[in-house]
């Protein structure tokens, strides 16, 4: 099964760390990211630029609305996020918790909906 | 059609026996529960018409799980193409040839279920219901009776937890042993707030709840059984076993309730107790201290009294503040600061109540008030006893210890 980790932290946080505490997290993402590499789970994963760069766009009665900011004003921020291929949710979860993310801000985990599953789900999610 | 009474007594019996370890195994590689459910459902109603007139089966849960089986595979290509399923009862017939000529043991996954249901993906609240509706097949509407909710809401949640398990990928396995303690008492919690659930009503007045007790000992007795090296699991057991003993004791002849201090040993059920004292040895024994070992040692000690006619209130103390060290609990220290008044006196217990009271939100907790109005009446404070007892009155839902408290209360106003 495919996950999504999305990744939260304070942006502001991160942003206010010394160089050499700032140059280890990201040593532990590449780390990281080598590890979920060699045990054959990793899908995709990307790191975000500032929600300052963020816009959110809307159609309304068929008229494109932009607005600056992210979706949702939060106190962490999504930052990143990572596609892996594991066998269930404890597995995707292991490797959640082994997310640097993980000890500063917070990795939400979500099942990726397989394209060529039915709708089903959505009924007995919703009913 | 209608049915002949022994077959639907078969099936009655298979459904008791087996419910939970069909639902588990045809959920366990789909991870859906509520296909397996459904598609067991539909063996079970086939059976009731077939079994009448074919006889009841060498092998009947063999016979429902290829039905079962037959079932969703039915159903899966239904969803998968939108069209009616073919009629499969030429391949039923012969998958059940094939099924009464090698009769395999069926593996016994339910505790996998159990982890799938109490696993920390699932709202707490919900993982009880999930495993008295999945491993025990009980109907919502009983589950929703004993946990205060409606039957619609609680069908409603549980349709959705089920979604969640399959949809989540929530793996059906015992897991990994460094997690395996956590998830354990998620389990163990499970099946002792079924228990609980059953206890409450200690009249036997509502079958529903009454039935969780059996019920959740049966669970406690799976898990201990398939997990006999794990000391909480079989303190757990002996745990439910010492309460379920004092059940009949805990009413009088004339239906009113008896404290335990009070209760005659000899209406206490012997074999239970000695069957629970062996469980607790042999958790004693394991590695892996925990919450359940040392409340079912509590309940060790007030067993004892059957056979040396006295209570080792030192010993309760003790084993109550090992418990509030590991708990921190509330509930924990007010237990703790009654039995002290045994050991202490009755000053010292109504400082410790007044320091849990002062640390803690515990106003409306009627136990707390019960426990203060004793001890206040031992300390020579009847007006403030008769204070305390009127709003532990007032916060007590079950009328026969509502009643016991009204007499405590009019003793001392006599």
């Amino acid at each position: 099964m495919q996950y999504m980790l999305t990744i939260y932290a304070a942006e502001a946080g991160f942003a206010k760390l010394p160089k050499d505490v700032a140059d280890q997290a990201m040593a532990a993402y590449g780390a990281y990211n080598e590890a979920l590499k060699k045990a054959k789970v990793h899908v995709a994963g990307e790191r975000l630029r500032p929600i300052a760069t963020s816009s959110t766009v809307r159609v309304l009665d068929g008229k494109t609305k932009v607005q600056d900011g992210p979706y949702a004003e939060t106190k962490e921020q999504l930052g990143g996020f990572y596609i892996i291929d594991v066998a269930n949710l404890d597995e995707a979860l292991k490797w959640a918790a082994k997310c640097p993310g993980a000890q500063h801000g917070a990795i939400e985990v979500r099942a990726i909906w397989p394209a060529n599953e039915g709708r089903g789900d959505v009924k007995l999610a919703y009913s | 059609m209608s049915s002949s009474p022994t077959a639907e007594a078969a099936a009655e019996r298979v459904a008791r026996q087996s419910y939970g370890k069909l639902v588990a195994f045809l959920a366990a590689r789909s991870r859906d529960v509520a296909s397996a459910e459904d598609a067991l459902a539909e063996a079970f109603a086939a059976a009731l018409q077939q079994w009448p007139r074919s006889g009841t089966p060498d092998h009947p849960e063999a016979w429902l799980l290829t039905v079962a089986r037959r079932k969703q595979i039915d159903a899966a290509r239904r969803r998968q193409t939108g069209t009616l399923a073919e009629p499969h009862l030429h391949l039923i017939a012969e998958d059940l040839a094939a099924a009464e000529a090698d009769v395999m043991p069926i593996p016994d996954q339910r505790l996998a279920l159990m982890f799938a249901c109490a696993h920390p993906a699932i709202d707490p609240a919900l993982r009880t219901p999930l495993i008295l509706q999945t491993v025990l097949g009980f109907e919502a509407a009983a589950i929703a009776s004993a946990f205060l909710v409606s039957p619609a809401a609680m069908s409603q949640r549980l349709v959705r937890a089920k979604a969640k398990i399959k949809a989540a990928g929530i793996p059906f396995q015992i897991p990994e042993p460094e997690a395996l303690p956590e998830r354990l008492d998620a389990v163990l919690d499970a099946i002792y707030a079924c228990f609980s659930a059953g206890w409450v009503d200690a009249a036997g007045s509502e079958p529903a709840r009454r039935e969780h007790s059996s019920e959740a000992i049966w669970l406690g007795q799976l898990v201990a059984g398939l997990l006999p090296e794990e000391a909480e699991a079989l303190s757990l057991l002996a745990l439910m076993q010492y309460s379920e003993s004092r059940r009949a004791a805990r009413r009088d002849a004339a239906g009113r309730y008896v404290p335990l201090s009070e209760q005659d040993p000899a209406a206490w059920n012997g074999e239970l107790i000695v069957e629970a004292d062996a469980l607790l040895r042999r958790a004693g024994s394991l590695e892996g201290m925990g919450r359940f070992q040392l409340l079912a040692a509590i309940q060790a000690v007030h067993a004892a009294r059957r056979v040396t006619g006295r209570t080792d209130w030192e010993a309760i103390v003790q084993l109550y503040d090992a418990l509030f060290l590991l708990t921190g609990s509330a509930v924990v220290a007010i237990n703790r600061a009654v039995a002290a008044a045994e050991t202490l006196g009755p000053q010292a217990s109504l400082d410790a109540l007044d320091k849990v009271a002062a640390d803690n939100q515990i106003s409306d907790y009627q136990p707390y008030w019960a426990a203060r109005a004793k001890v206040l009446a031992s300390c020579g404070d009847p007006g403030s006893s008769d204070e305390a007892y009127t709003l532990a009155i007032g916060l007590e839902a079950d009328p026969a210890v509502r009643d016991f408290l009204q007499r405590q209360r009019q003793a001392l106003r006599n």
